[in-house]
Parts: C-alpha cells; structure tokens; sequence
C-alpha cells in the first residue's frame, strides 16, 4: 500500500477526482435543462409534444450509457463531425441525465395535489402562470430528494468515460496502475474517494426524504 | 457521410453470440443477486446489531461506488487470490456483488411494508421467525416492491455492458471488436444500441408475465376494484 505515502500519486488521483466532480456538474446542469424540457413535454397537451418525449426516455433509458458514449466518441467523427473526450462524455452524460430526470420530474410534477390544479383554474391563472406560480414551486420541494439521490448516480456513471480516455478519477487510476502495477491498492483507494463524495449525496437525500416523508409515495409501496 | 449496413450482416452470428452472453450474464446475477439480496434484507432486520452494523455497511459501500471500480476490484482482487477464472465468471460474481446490495435495499422496503399484524398473527400461532418470513412475510413484501425490482434488473442488464472492459465477450464487447475490424463505429453501435433496446423491451416483457404468474392476487384484485 506504498502508493498510499506517495504525495505524486494521491495528487494526481485528487486531480482526476476534481474532474470528476466538474464532469458531474456539467451533466447535471445540461442535463438538467434538457431533462426539465422533456418533464414539461411529458405532460404537455400536444399529442405530439408528449410522444416524442416518450420515446426518447424508452430509447435512452433502453440503451446503455457505455454504448451511448461510444456512438458519440467513435461514431460521429466517422461521419465527418469531430470530438474531443470532454466533449463526448459531457454530451453522452447530458443524454444520459436528461432522459432520467425527466422521468423523475415529471413525475414530481404530476404529484402535486390534483386540487392545487383545479384551484389555479379556479383562479383564472392562465397556463403558465399555473405552472410557473402554483405547481412548480410545489413540485421542486417533492423533487429534491430524488434528485439528490440521481446525483450519486451522476457522479459513479461518469467513471464509464475513462473508456473514451477522459482523465477523470477512474482513468488517473489506470494511468498509475500503468506504472506502479498495483491494481488492487490503487483501486482501493479510487473507490474510497469516490465513496467519500457519493456517500454524503446519499445521506442528504435520505435526510431530505425523511422530511418531506414522500417516500413511500415514490417507491410506490402502498398496495 | 455514406451509411453502410450491410457489412454487418456477415457478422450476425457473432452479434446473437454477444446478446446471448448479455442474456447469460445478467439472467444469472438477477437470480443470484435478487437471492442474496433477499436474505441481506432478513439478515438487516435481524436483532443483532453487529449483523445489521455489517449489512447496512456491505449495501452503502456497493451503492456508493461505481460498478466498474467493484468490476476492476473483482477482477484483480481474484487474481490476487488464487487461479485466473474466466472473465465471464468474474463478471457474474462483479454483478451478483453489486445487485445483491441494490435488491436488499428494495425488498427490506417490502419487509418494513408488512403490517406489524401480520408478524404477530404469525407468531401467535406459533410460527417460528424463520417460518414468517418464509410463509407470511416474503410474498406479499416482494409483490409490493416488485415494480422497482423490475426496474432494477433492466437496469443491471444495461450496466452489464461495463463488463466489456475486462474483456468479457457480450454484447458492447463484440460491438468494440467489429467496429476495431470495420472502420464502421456508427453502423456498430446504432445497431448495437437497437439490439440491447429490444433485449430491455424483452426482459420488462419477461418480468411482467413472472409478475402475473407469482402473484395472481393483486392482478384479481386490481381488476375487482376497477370493475
């Protein structure tokens, strides 16, 4: 476990772990913008607005994020598009995320109380206002739970792009397995950083979660 | 940009191989995991607290990592050991390892469902602890969960993509090699993609006729109470 009092090697790997949590905040923050567009598509009027997001949350959420990422990587520049690794992972991790947060936010959305709906219409408030003044605010304080606890899922499925040579936390690992031939050890350590910074995640939400006591309500466990 | 399909029609044999391998590989981690998984979730509600301290901790490490660290950890940690197995072996032990932890969290769930009158009704007639988990509480608390544990394992089936990268043979694994042979990475691995949907479509499919035949009660009731 030498590698362990090896200042070069615990940098570098802190290093890649900083990439890590940036290629999260990346995907969640584009994923999240897409993932609230596709939430809204999802209950839309227009017939064909909420198909085409149905079908593309049973594509994407039917098809592995490795194979997604491969597409984008080694597909696109055989059609003449060129991208770079930070490209490649932040778009697959963008599809990736958006296809599932939607899927939680919209479900978020539709558990607002039917009679706070029917109260907006009540009130006149037109669509958006309903929406924006009445449901939203509402359903951000159901959704946060969940979200909290996609996050860890976020931060464990960026290690996928080390494939694709991104030198996030997991690549850093295979570069200095590369040379000290420790793989054992050196994933030890990879996996303890990465509990470090998925656990609290987890915590949070289940403290979240608690609080706003819909639990239940999402792991659908009333009969 | 020219699109051409047709080269992967001479390596269709060895897509079906790779799917069939997909089809191996998670169907037997869902039942061993979905297995172990359960008697974790007995063993989290035991009145020991050292064998609650131990699970909680097994089942917060797992899901607190990504899978492809616990595959790498597997895979080198076994070599370590003893003999070289095969990497499909290591890669069912990798994935049973990480879906029991994700199963324990579900069906303890479905255990913490269970009215406290069940578990006194059966202890009142005399049923040892063993007895009603296995008679009375078991059922009923997988029935309840049974929509994330579909879930769930199309998820694994998915993630089993991951363990290409210790050169296990599945599906992405002989996608990789075709598109390394053909130059043609987008043809791969749209196709590919197509192929793991209709695996995920196919498997939703098994697990709801598994729903319908184990547990026939709510189906009845569902359609007494919307009739």
């Amino acid at each position: 476990m030498n590698i362990l009092f090896n200042q070069t090697y615990i940098g570098f790997l802190l290093n890649g772990a900083l990439w890590t949590i940036l290629l999260s905040a990346l995907a969640f923050f584009f994923g999240g913008f897409v993932g609230g567009a596709i939430a809204l598509m999802r209950i839309s009027p227009a017939r064909w607005a909420r198909s085409m997001a149905t079908l593309y949350i049973q594509l994407i959420q039917g098809t592995p994020l490795m194979v997604i990422l491969f597409l984008i990587y080694f597909g696109l520049p055989a059609l003449g598009v060129n991208v770079s690794p930070l490209i490649a992972a932040t778009v697959s991790m963008t599809i990736y995320v958006s296809a599932y947060l939607g899927e939680i936010w919209r479900g978020s959305i539709q558990s607002v109380p039917k009679e706070q709906w029917e109260a907006a219409e009540c009130l006149a408030l037109t669509r958006t206002q309903r929406m924006t003044q009445v449901i939203l605010p509402q359903a951000v304080r159901i959704a946060t739970p969940p979200t909290v606890g996609f996050l860890v899922q976020i931060v464990k499925n960026t290690s996928l792009v080390s494939v694709v040579g991104f030198v996030e936390l997991a690549r850093s690992a295979q570069l200095i397995n590369n040379s000290t031939f420790q793989p054992f050890a050196v994933y030890m350590i990879v996996a303890v950083i990465y509990f470090a910074i998925c656990f609290p995640l987890s915590m949070l939400s289940r403290k979240l979660e608690a609080r706003t006591g819909y639990a239940g309500k999402k792991q659908g466990l009333t009969p | 940009m020219n699109l051409n399909y047709s080269f992967l029609a001479q390596h269709i044999p060895k897509l079906v191989d790779g799917a069939w391998m997909t089809i191996v590989l998670s169907s037997s981690s869902i039942a061993l995991g979905f297995i172990i998984g359960t008697l974790l979730a007995v063993a989290r509600r035991s009145s020991f607290p050292v064998l609650r301290f131990l699970t909680a901790a097994y089942v917060e490490i797992i899901r607190n990592t990504p899978l492809l660290i616990q595959i790498f950890l597997t895979f080198f940690g076994l070599s370590m050991l003893g003999p070289r197995l095969p990497a499909a072996l290591v890669a069912v032990i990798a994935l049973t390892i990480n879906t029991a932890a994700y199963s324990s969290e579900i069906v303890r769930a479905g255990f913490d469902s269970i009215k406290p009158g069940q578990w006194e009704a059966g202890e009142a007639l005399g049923l040892s602890r063993a007895q009603v988990y296995w008679h009375v509480a078991l059922l009923p608390a997988i029935e309840r969960v049974y929509p994330s544990l579909s879930s769930q394992f199309v998820l694994l089936m998915l993630a089993s993509s991951i363990t290409s990268q210790i050169s296990v043979e599945e599906l992405t694994g002989v996608a990789n090699y075709l598109q390394a042979t053909s130059y043609r990475p987008f043809e791969t691995y749209t196709v590919t993609a197509l192929i793991y949907l209709a695996l995920s479509l196919a498997l939703r499919g098994v697990l709801w006729l598994v729903g319908r035949i184990i547990f026939p009660r709510q189906h009845r009731l569902r359609k007494a109470v919307t009739a």
